[in-house]
């Protein structure tokens, strides 16, 4: 029975379109992919063979709204009926689009797009490697450029076909090829404009993976400006369009040649000027130089006239300072006390006879004066008038001469000098003038 | 490698430009990288002048074997085209 429904189903479905939501995706090794085709009331089995599953650009996703194509068929080992797909379409945006969408973000999440990975653009490069075909309008564009702005610069075609089946390992290759030959400093990747089919090529992963995989700095340069493919977003740099990816990686060689001479010649001016400015220095110096040695020699002149002049004075005073000398000589030697002494030693014996002879003198003198006074003396001595019979009375033991009665008293002792011996007396009685 | 050398040669001799025209380095300085800056000016005009002034295309003959030869705008197009 099923072997009949199946031929007779197999004969009415033979080719029909479906629309609905992948669901229940399952991919084992075999690579053919199941899943369930379902819309809001219904569902089917669907089966994607492997032959028809790697043609496919985008990747099929749990709940992907597809447009489906296939026969029916039934799976005679579970009964059940199911649809062979041999097209998916996503519904509502193209597959190409899809799969750009999925590609972009698969490697995006593997950080091919990151901006730390990009290689800096070489400024004077001397090889520059083009892939890109040549037949098309790109590689007129790029040649043009690069000639017009560096005529000798080196420059190496890779070609390749940049659209078609075989498209993306051809460009993949070519930039291995050219990574291997170690003299390309800059590589331009692209092609002219086209249709998203046509430049699908640059959305490949095998491209996308060379460009990243290239050590050599790549310009892409795909189609127009508007179009913008996997191959731009890994590009070290993305040019808008192939001129303008030939105007990136050259300078203008006129102009760096002129640049070169500028700084030659600005090389050259400043340190003629540097010389100049050091030479006005160096003669500043020496007209210095020479200014002190004027300076020096007049110096010296002056310091030769100080001289003579301090001789003459000094000369001067040695001579007033000698005539100095022999007078204070001179004023010495009339206070020479040898002289004087020699002088003494005459005058003196002559003063000494002198005064011996006025001595002499004076002596007689004083001798006869003696004598005479002596006599005179002799008149005067009470011992004299002792010999005209006086005495002298005075009191025992004090011997003070008594000159009246009334200082005695009666019954002292009192003692007479005589002129020749002495007498004791003794008071008796006491008498006054008065009564004599 | 050259274009390495070349840019390094360009940007040393903006250097030695930019120093000089400052004028604060003795005179001595001054003549040793002047000296220096005239070297690498000429250096890199030989260089300029030197470039090989060609175009090439690599091909890979149906062994895989890669071959370069000069590129003829026409003749090239038609041999790969085919």
């Amino acid at each position: 029975m099923t072997g009949l429904l199946r031929t007779s189903i197999e004969e009415q479905f033979s080719d029909i379109w479906l629309e609905g939501e992948l669901s229940n995706l399952r991919a084992p090794g075999s690579g053919h992919v199941y899943c369930t085709l379902k819309d809001k009331t219904s569902q089917i089995r669907a089966v994607l063979f492997r032959s028809s599953a790697v043609r496919l650009r985008f990747s099929l996703q749990e709940g992907l709204h597809v447009l489906v194509r296939g026969r029916l068929t039934v799976y005679e080992p579970r009964g059940e009926y199911q649809i062979v797909l041999d097209r998916v379409e996503p519904k509502g945006i193209g597959a190409l689009q899809l799969a750009f969408e999925q590609l972009k973000e698969r490697l995006a999440t593997e950080g091919l797009f990151d901006q730390e990975r990009k290689q800096a653009i070489p400024v004077f490069p001397r090889t520059v490697g083009v892939v890109t075909s040549l037949t098309g309008a790109a590689i007129r564009d790029i040649l043009a450029v690069l000639r017009r702005r560096w005529p000798t610069l080196h420059i190496l075609i890779a070609p390749v076909q940049v659209q078609g089946e075989s498209a993306g390992r051809q460009i993949a290759e070519a930039l291995t090829a050219l990574n291997e030959l170690d003299s390309v400093d800059v590589i331009i990747v692209g092609r002219g404009g086209g249709s998203l089919e046509d430049l699908w090529s640059f959305n490949e992963e095998i491209v996308v993976r060379a460009i990243a995989a290239s050590h050599i700095p790549v310009v892409s340069a795909v189609g127009h400006e508007v179009d913008v493919t996997l191959a731009d977003f890994v590009a070290d740099f993305r040019a808008p369009t192939p001129s303008a990816a030939a105007e990136t990686v050259v300078p203008v060689l006129a102009e760096i040649v002129e640049r070169v001479r500028e700084l030659q010649v600005r090389v050259g001016q400043v340190m003629l000027q540097h010389c100049a400015t050091e030479r006005q220095r160096l003669e500043a110096s020496i007209r210095g130089v020479t200014d002190i040695r004027f300076r020096l020699q007049e110096a010296s002149q002056r310091t030769d006239d100080m001289v003579d002049r301090l001789r003459e004075m000094v000369q001067q005073l040695l001579t007033s300072g000698r005539e100095r000398v022999h007078e204070v000589q001179r004023d010495l030697s009339g206070l020479n006390p040898i002289l004087a002494i020699k002088q003494g030693l005459v005058t003196i014996p002559q003063f000494s006879k002198r005064l011996e002879g006025y001595m002499g003198v004076l002596l007689a003198q004083h001798r006869h004066r003696t004598h005479a006074m002596l006599a005179q003396l002799n008149t005067l001595s009470p011992l004299a008038v002792l010999g005209r019979g006086y005495s002298i009375l005075h009191t025992v033991p004090s011997g003070q001469i008594l000159r009246r009665a009334h200082d005695v008293e009666v019954g002292q002792e009192l003692e007479a000098r005589l002129a020749s011996g002495r007498l004791s007396c003794l008071v008796t009685r006491v008498f006054d003038d008065s009564s004599v | 490698m050259a274009a390495v050398k070349f840019e390094q040669a360009m940007a040393r001799l903006e250097v030695i430009v930019g120093e000089l025209e400052k004028n604060d380095l003795p005179l001595d300085e001054s003549l040793k990288i002047f000296e220096e800056g005239i070297r690498l000016s000429k250096n890199c005009l030989k260089i300029l002048e030197e470039a090989e002034h060609k175009v090439e295309v690599l091909v890979q003959d149906k062994n895989g074997k890669k071959r370069i030869h000069a590129y003829t705008p026409d003749g090239e197009a038609d041999e790969l085209s085919s």
